[in-house]
């Protein structure tokens, strides 16, 4: 049997033309089946880009613990997830019961959106017959709701917000238990490479970016869609995917609303989307999020907006967030309007250096760093609205958000 | 090992006592919750403060504060 190219070569209806595409799912131990996605490398692909066998590894050598397969996707310009789980459900189900059986899970279970559990996941785990019961949970429409701890307050039966750590999930998690949440893409690349072994997914990709990914490429290019590409391809290439710029560009926000604004030349084409490129720009792969702007929108506009979403979605339970974040936002608005520049730019900086690390949760320190690299990235837009002149169509005292 | 002062975010209401008890660390953001005085967000304790910060664990009225060794 022909391994298949990749997880939207996987993508198929019923559980039978699955089994007759992939095989059924090897009898690998526990532990040759650890070894095996050690050796392949494979990366977290909800964002944190963490090892994936040191998570299962954590959760392995406490025993008894819960997997969860988290398909939240909160990020409104991520559909990666979605796009996965509709295509090939029986994929990302796999991959749970191999990551349940690598950790010596007693339960599972499947986080996502209710009309994607109606639509492929119910469906596809009526047509299986898997050794762990997996039950279905539907996720909040929030941008946190996929944060890890999140999940593990949905699962008990509280609003999907985050909880104070530590302990880590792995220690303590769903009902006390040690916990594994992982994101659906990365259980789906661990059925592939269970099955096709560790050599098969570094064939893909670059040596510190193995195998293939996912990107939601959405903004100023010709095809807006989810690619499958692969690992450490650079941001020129990973546009032309998506056909290309529709127009021209100043930056691209690499990373999702969380991410960074990296400015779009010929030299940035070249980076490599991978960890190790992109640290100059604070930046990483992340869960595979490329927004491109165009020259035409002022870039402080672009990013004011975003952080305005980004305060409204803090949960309201850490105050340097839930006080922070607005203020932040109130901030770049002004600034992005012209009103107050110079103050608001400089109010901006010393609240962001302020909220990092301020929470239970990373969406202070993501947030703020994503506003950082926008007045970065966009300083001489900056220089220009403090003179009251913008190079946006829409220039400063427009409203625009 | 360092001594550090863990903050449960989620508990914290900006009453302040943490921050009158040890001054050295910690100071107010502009809504009174508990800030780094010296932009370390891992808040170690140095060893002459370690007491007045066990005493502010004990006496948060949010019971928001943890001491942890690393």
């Amino acid at each position: 049997m022909a391994p298949v190219h990749g997880l939207l070569s996987a993508a198929v209806d019923t559980y039978a033309a699955h089994q007759a595409l992939l095989g059924p799912l090897p009898g690998l131990h526990a532990e040759d089946l650890r070894r095996r996605i050690a050796d392949s490398g494979l990366t977290g692909r909800g964002g944190a880009g963490f090892p994936a066998a040191r998570k299962l590894a954590a959760v392995a050598e406490r025993g008894g613990g819960v997997v969860v397969a988290n398909g939240a996707e909160g990020e409104p310009a991520s559909s990666k997830d979605r796009t996965l789980l509709m295509a090939a459900p029986h994929l990302v189900l796999d991959g749970l019961a191999l990551a349940a059986r690598a950790v010596g899970a007693k339960s599972a279970y499947l986080y996502a959106p209710d009309d994607v559990l109606a639509a492929s996941i119910e469906p596809a785990l009526k047509q299986r017959r898997d050794r762990i019961k997996v039950i279905p949970l539907a996720s909040a429409d929030t941008f946190i709701s996929g944060q890890e701890t999140a999940v593990v307050a949905a699962i008990h039966g509280l609003r999907a917000v985050p909880m104070q750590t530590p302990p880590p999930m792995y220690v303590k998690g769903v009902r006390g238990k040690p916990t594994l949440v992982q994101n659906v893409e990365t259980l789906a690349q661990i059925a592939l490479i269970a099955r096709y072994g560790a050599g098969w997914f570094r064939d893909h990709g670059t040596a510190d970016e193995p195998g293939s990914r996912l990107l939601t490429i959405s903004g100023s290019v010709q095809a807006p869609d989810v690619y499958e590409v692969p690992g450490g391809t650079t941001l020129g290439d990973a546009l032309s995917w998506a056909g290309g710029a529709s127009e021209p560009l100043q930056a691209v926000l690499v990373g999702g609303y969380h991410g960074r604004w990296i400015p779009w030349t010929s030299a940035t084409t070249g980076l490599a989307l991978s960890k190790a490129a992109l640290a100059p720009y604070d930046a990483g792969p992340g869960a595979g999020v490329i927004i491109a702007l165009p020259q035409r929108r002022c870039g402080l506009e672009a990013a004011a907006s975003i952080a305005t979403y980004l305060a409204g979605q803090n949960a309201g339970q850490c105050g340097p967030c839930r006080n922070g974040l607005p203020t932040i936002a109130d901030h770049l608005n002004d600034l992005a309007r012209g009103r107050n520049a110079v103050k608001a730019h400089n109010e901006a900086l010393r609240l962001i250096g302020s909220v990092d690390g301020r929470g239970a949760c990373h969406h202070p320190g993501g947030s703020a760093r994503m506003v950082r690299s926008a007045l970065g990235t966009f300083r001489q837009e900056v220089e220009l609205h403090v003179k009251g002149k913008c190079t946006g169509q829409h220039g400063p005292g427009r409203a625009t958000a | 090992m360092n001594t550090r002062l863990l903050i449960d975010w989620t508990r914290c209401e900006a009453r302040g006592l943490c921050i009158e008890l040890v001054p050295e660390v910690l100071t107010a953001d502009d809504w009174g919750y508990p800030l780094s005085r010296h932009g370390d967000v891992t808040l170690p304790i140095p060893a002459p403060a370690i007491r007045y910060a066990e005493e502010a664990v004990r006496e948060c009225p949010r019971l928001a504060l943890r001491l942890i060794e690393d």
